[in-house]
């Protein structure tokens, strides 16, 4: 018992961090139908982020996770505007193309920043509890409850503001809604800002439970992310969670009953075989196209 | 030179191309504060069209002048915070928000909550089908009610000009006379309308003037007595 229940907190760690991931590319996805395969390349960059906040400024943790959001935040408009905005009328390949483009020009800038792998100093104290045969830690705690309170957060700002009814307006059809005088162009600016945000975050807190970071750290996490969104149904920001929970859980109980290395043959071989049941994913829906 | 004080609207020379398909022709006509004026043409005459330039969706040249500013170089969003809104052909509802929702965003330039609440009164008095379906999807809607919201979104705008593009289409007549009627209302309550029609015959009823174009190009125009020209009557009105 306390085995598993040591295996579900392990789960609910890194199922978070794929959820805060996730939810990037299935915003992305949902609002300009493009695959933006950068995106655990600002969750990675996020990580550095957070690595000079605390080697270079010094900053504690609170202070080191804004920067960190802010500065991915930023960089996730830029890729936008600089990359993705001038193609949102090309085919979609070009668009999924350039998107990868950008990924490894991000992970080369910042291979040629950072040749060696960055230690991130411990930014928090963890204190470990032994419970009834179940340890956990500090930060185990705080990454869980963080990611919960941002996906809180994120959902708020979605389903109950006047931005998120402009976000899912245009996931609907973008065509009609300048006429609402929404500004389409400053809510698709938003949703990259969120999305990126979020890995960023994410990034920063990855970097504090496993604190050796490099530029290609994002590629394979950045990978399980966008397939735990499609798993849940790319474009539905609950199925993201989902997903991502999904996910986590089927890599922690693999490693936890069957040796290591069969985690990501077991995990992928499972969300392979969930999409040929569901195409769409758990929550997303063949749309029909309405005349 | 009162008479072009009176002019809200003024489109001029207009030309749009998809490609090398020209659909208006150099179009010219005028909206005076007030009317309502309608556009009427088979399918393929470039009504709606000239509606989607007037509301910056779509690349024209010519001029469109409203209130005597030129909106070539306005983008879209920013025409709707002049006072333009258009109610699009197949009445652009989005699905996957509520009824409440959908209205709320037409609101998307009007900061103060006090007098959003006011115009959902207005919207649901008017058509009190949506109150009942307030918290229900757009997509759960059926046409006529989709029209009605598409048009209580126009009054959520409060705009001065009310552009509607095919109102009637998919509707039972019972329906269609019910939206027109509230188009007059509207217009009654100060807002002028531009209304495009391939229904001609309920159209030129509620228009004060008319304009019939023909494969991109105005063919003819006038007031309410367009009804008995007798190629009006050929063309449109199957008489």
């Amino acid at each position: 018992m306390a085995y598993w229940l040591q295996q579900i907190l392990n789960a609910l760690q890194l199922s978070s961090i794929y959820a805060l991931i996730a939810l990037g590319y299935t915003m992305v996805y949902g609002i300009i139908n493009l695959i933006n395969f950068a995106h655990g390349d600002v969750f990675m960059v996020g990580s550095f982020c957070c690595f000079m906040a605390a080697a270079f400024l010094g900053l504690s943790f609170l202070p080191a996770l804004l920067l960190s959001m802010i500065g991915s935040a930023f960089l996730g408009v830029a890729i936008e505007r600089l990359a993705y905005k001038p193609l949102r009328q090309a085919p979609r390949v070009s668009a999924i193309i350039t998107a990868l483009g950008v990924g490894i020009f991000i992970e080369n800038f910042t291979l040629s920043l950072a040749p060696y792998p960055k230690v991130i100093p411990p930014l928090l104290k963890n204190i470990t509890w032994a419970l009834g045969g179940v340890t956990f830690s500090s930060l185990q705690l705080i990454i869980i409850l963080l990611s919960i309170g941002l996906m809180f957060f994120l959902d708020y700002i979605v389903y109950r503001t006047p931005v998120g009814m402009a976000m899912r307006a245009i996931s609907w059809d973008k065509t009609y809604v300048p006429l609402m005088g929404v500004p389409v162009d400053f809510i698709i600016s938003i949703t990259f800002a969120l999305g990126a945000g979020l890995a960023g975050a994410a990034g920063t807190m990855y970097g504090l439970a496993y604190p050796v970071i490099d530029p290609y750290m994002g590629i394979m996490v950045g990978w399980k992310a966008f397939i735990a969104a499609v798993v849940g149904g790319i474009g539905n920001i609950r199925g993201a969670v989902i997903g991502s929970f999904i996910l986590g859980t089927v890599e922690i109980m693999v490693v936890a009953f069957f040796p290591s290395t069969y985690r990501d043959f077991v995990a992928f071989t499972l969300l392979l075989l969930l999409i040929i049941i569901r195409p769409y994913g758990i929550l997303g829906k063949p749309r029909t196209q309405k005349v | 030179m009162n008479m072009h004080r009176d002019i809200l609207l003024e489109v001029r020379d207009l030309q749009v191309s998809y490609g090398h398909i020209k659909a208006v022709k150099g179009v010219s006509f005028t909206v005076r504060r007030g009317e309502i004026v309608t556009l009427i043409g088979a399918n393929g005459a470039g009504k709606s069209s000239i509606l989607k330039a007037i509301s910056g969706l779509i690349p024209y040249t010519g001029h469109i002048l409203f209130n005597n500013q030129d909106l070539q170089k306005i983008p879209a969003h920013k025409i709707v915070d002049l006072g333009i809104s258009q109610v699009p052909e197949g009445r652009g509802i989005f699905g996957n928000l509520t009824v409440q929702e959908n209205l709320r965003l037409a609101a998307w330039q009007r900061g103060d909550k006090q007098e959003i609440a006011t115009d959902y009164d207005r919207v649901y008095t008017t058509f009190p089908q949506l109150k009942e379906r307030c918290h229900q999807l757009g997509e759960t809607l059926s046409g006529g009610e989709q029209q009605m919201l598409a048009v209580g979104r126009a009054l959520m705008s409060r705009a001065k000009l009310v552009l509607l593009d095919e109102p009637s289409m998919g509707l039972s007549p019972l329906l269609v006379r019910e939206i027109f009627k509230v188009i007059a209302e509207i217009n009654l309550n100060g807002a002028t309308i531009l209304l495009v029609e391939q229904n001609a015959n309920m159209a030129l009823r509620l228009a004060s003037r008319a304009y019939v174009l023909e494969t991109g190009s105005v063919i003819m125009s006038g007031g309410g007595k367009l009804l008995s020209d007798p190629r009006v009557r050929a063309a449109y009105l199957g008489a």
